[in-house]
């Protein structure tokens, strides 16, 4: 399993478009991918999932893949995160 | 003779000829089931999501190309939501648990999902997500129940929608180059639909109760906006009768056209202001059309209503700053934000009150929450270095209020003088005259406000105490009633026996019947629907304002009744 941590910047937090792109990136890969937030943890591939979390900003997060492409998976989303402003 | 001829409300000049668009929900009740055959519901579940999925899809191209990739974004969060795994599981697993049929299943798990997001309350997005996923469960339901969804996005020949009510969401999807004109069961001239087909400029009649359940998909109706009438299934002899009527319109208006560049002058060589009323920046295109010589009201709740959040000092800046500089030095009256009545902010929870319309709204809000008037002041404040800018308070009642405001004003203008930011040194500071108390008291008010716009959609709703969006009372709507011109000319009177200007921005002073009367009234400004602006600078140039006076005279004193005066005027003015 691969595991990644992030520290969310975005004034908004994760939501909205972001959220969509995160969720679409996680989707494109086989492993399973979940997105951890306090005690809670959802389907990163499942949009109701993640927008149910509220995730602020300031939160930090866990983003885990496990499956044969997980590593290509956590590269991919660490990616998106920043690249949509997410997290540095 | 066509089959029917529907009437309604006038909402929007001009004559379209094209077949009907039904834009009407069709019917998606269902009954729970008990399936045997799970593995087979599940599959149609799937045909079901799969179809619309591919049916969205199609939507969003066809909107990315017609209305632009902002507008077709909420198509991609719809597919996105249909893409769901959890959700489409927590689907499966009820109709294999609990065998039931996939239309039951889908509604059990998405209803909670709706719940969930409406419940939070502090989060606007949240809950326009509950509306996203309302709108997928519906399309999904549609596919398994085998009827079509009406989708406008999709709309690419020529047509007149037909719907009970158009929503701004139904708007944004409309394209102007097909959708020729609409016909509404509900909604008066004042409507978010009537507005909306103002600005668009196609032809629409709102308000004619019957036109979703007397026309039918694919019938060819004749829309008349300038009659607020209705042809359905016309005869060849009427198509042309109308055409004829279409052409003279657009005679006529080319006719208009050529006052674009006047001075707004009656008969007598009496000078009149002709101004515009706009909602957003982007009107700016309609008022330098029709060559309106200011901007008599700037609604700023645009900016409160198309936003997630409490729009910011600069993004305010920047709107007012757009108006401002495209008038080009001429004036432009912001009114500060209009929130509550039937106007509402997902972010800024008001509490339900039994009367909104006399509760918590607009500067009593403002007041209250300085916080948020303070932003809109300093954003007003830094606009105004770059042209001709007037700030005017909505719903004022006393002059307290007045004072209370003025003096929030000029802290922060103090503020950001003593910071170096060049602010206009005369910005005029003018009320609203909405609210009768504020009307009869306008000899008062006038000693130390420098301007008044009389709103006549509120100041007739509060003056005969009839709610305005209340159809069961619209005959009360009554703008030629001597009562309310009493009250209108004792406020210009007011306005000059202190050396102040009185306007007017409500309906009413695009109305051609009151538009003569308030020109002997003395009236100086008049503001309006951009498209309304040319077609009044004709009429005041024939009208003689010192024939007016007598006649207004006539109207306010001889007059007992909103016909009596209809009549005088029709008679008098209009040979009619």
């Amino acid at each position: 399993m691969e595991k990644k941590e992030f520290h969310v910047i975005a004034d908004t937090g994760i939501h909205a478009r972001p959220a969509t792109l995160l969720v679409q990136s996680a989707s494109k890969f086989n492993s399973e991918v979940t997105l951890q937030y306090q005690d809670k943890s959802v389907n990163l591939k499942s949009i109701m999932g993640v927008m149910s979390l509220g995730v602020g900003k300031d939160a930090d997060v866990t983003i885990s893949a496990e499956g044969a492409d997980e590593a290509d998976a956590i590269a991919a989303l660490a990616d998106t995160m920043k690249k949509e402003g997410l997290s540095e | 003779m066509a089959e029917k001829v529907l009437k309604g409300i006038a909402a929007s000049d001009g004559i379209a000829i094209a077949k009907a668009y039904m834009l009407v929900d069709p019917d998606l009740s269902f009954e729970k089931t008990t399936v045997s055959d799970t593995d087979a519901e599940i599959q149609r579940l799937h045909d079901a999501f799969d179809a619309s999925k591919a049916e969205l899809q199609v939507i969003k191209d066809k909107a990315v190309e017609n209305l632009g990739a902002e507008e077709a974004e909420v198509f991609e969060a719809h597919i996105t939501i249909l893409s769901d795994p959890e959700m489409l599981g927590q689907i499966e697993g009820k109709i294999k648990d609990d065998k039931v049929n996939a239309e039951e299943a889908l509604k059990e798990v998405t209803d909670t999902f709706i719940s969930m997001f409406e419940a939070m309350t502090d989060n606007a997005y949240m809950q326009e997500r509950a509306g996203d996923i309302r709108d997928v469960t519906k399309r999904v339901l549609s596919h398994l129940l085998g009827v079509t969804l009406p989708s406008p996005a999709l709309i690419d020949s020529q047509v007149i929608v037909v719907a009970h009510d158009l929503t701004p969401s139904d708007t944004a999807q409309l394209d102007r180059k097909f959708v020729k004109g609409f016909i509404t069961d509900i909604g008066g001239r004042t409507s978010h639909s009537a507005i909306m087909s103002r600005t668009l400029e196609i032809p629409a009649v709102v308000g004619s109760e019957t036109a979703t359940a007397d026309i039918k998909e694919g019938t060819t109706v004749i829309l008349d906006g300038i009659n607020g009438e209705a042809l359905v299934a016309p005869t060849d002899a009427e198509i042309s009768d109308y055409q004829q009527k279409a052409k003279d319109f657009a005679a006529q208006k080319a006719e208009w056209e050529k006052l674009r560049n006047e001075a707004t002058v009656s008969k007598d060589g009496k000078h009149f202001e002709l101004a515009s009323n706009i909602g957003t920046p982007d009107d700016m295109d309609g008022v330098l059309d029709a060559g309106s010589e200011a901007v008599g009201l700037f609604r700023s709740e645009f900016l409160y209503m198309n936003s997630a959040e409490l729009p910011d000092e600069d993004t305010q800046f920047e709107a007012y700053k757009k108006v401002v500089e495209g008038m080009k030095g001429k004036p432009v009256i912001v009114r500060t934000m209009d929130i509550g009545g039937d106007k509402h902010l997902p972010y800024l929870p008001l509490p339900d009150e039994m009367n909104p319309f006399l509760g918590y709204r607009a500067i009593r809000i403002s007041l209250d929450r300085d916080d948020i008037f303070r932003t809109q002041l300093r954003a007003l404040l830094r606009a105004s270095h770059y042209g001709q800018l007037r700030i005017m308070f909505p719903m004022i009642a006393t002059l307290d209020e007045f004072r209370q405001a003025k003096g929030i004003f000029e802290e922060e203008k103090a503020k950001l003088v003593a910071a170096g930011t060049p602010v206009a040194d005369d910005i005029k500071l003018g009320i609203m005259i909405e609210i009768p108390a504020a009307a009869i008291l306008a000899d008062q008010f006038a000693k130390e406000v420098d301007f008044f716009s009389i709103g006549t959609n509120d100041l007739i709703q509060y003056s005969f105490a009839a709610d305005r969006g209340n159809e069961r009372v619209s005959y009360l709507y009554q703008p030629y009633n001597p009562s309310l011109l009493r009250l209108i000319k004792h406020v210009i009177d007011a306005a000059h026996a202190n050396g102040r200007i009185a306007g007017m921005c409500g309906e009413v002073a695009g109305d051609q019947v009151a538009v003569p009367l308030l020109m002997g009234l003395g009236l100086d400004e008049f503001s309006m629907s951009s498209t309304s602006v040319l077609k009044t600078r004709s009429l005041m140039k024939t009208i003689d304002t010192t024939e007016m006076a007598k006649l207004a005279d006539k109207a306010l004193n001889d007059c007992v009744t909103n016909e009596e005066v209809k009549e005088l005027v029709e008679k008098n003015v209009f040979g009619k």
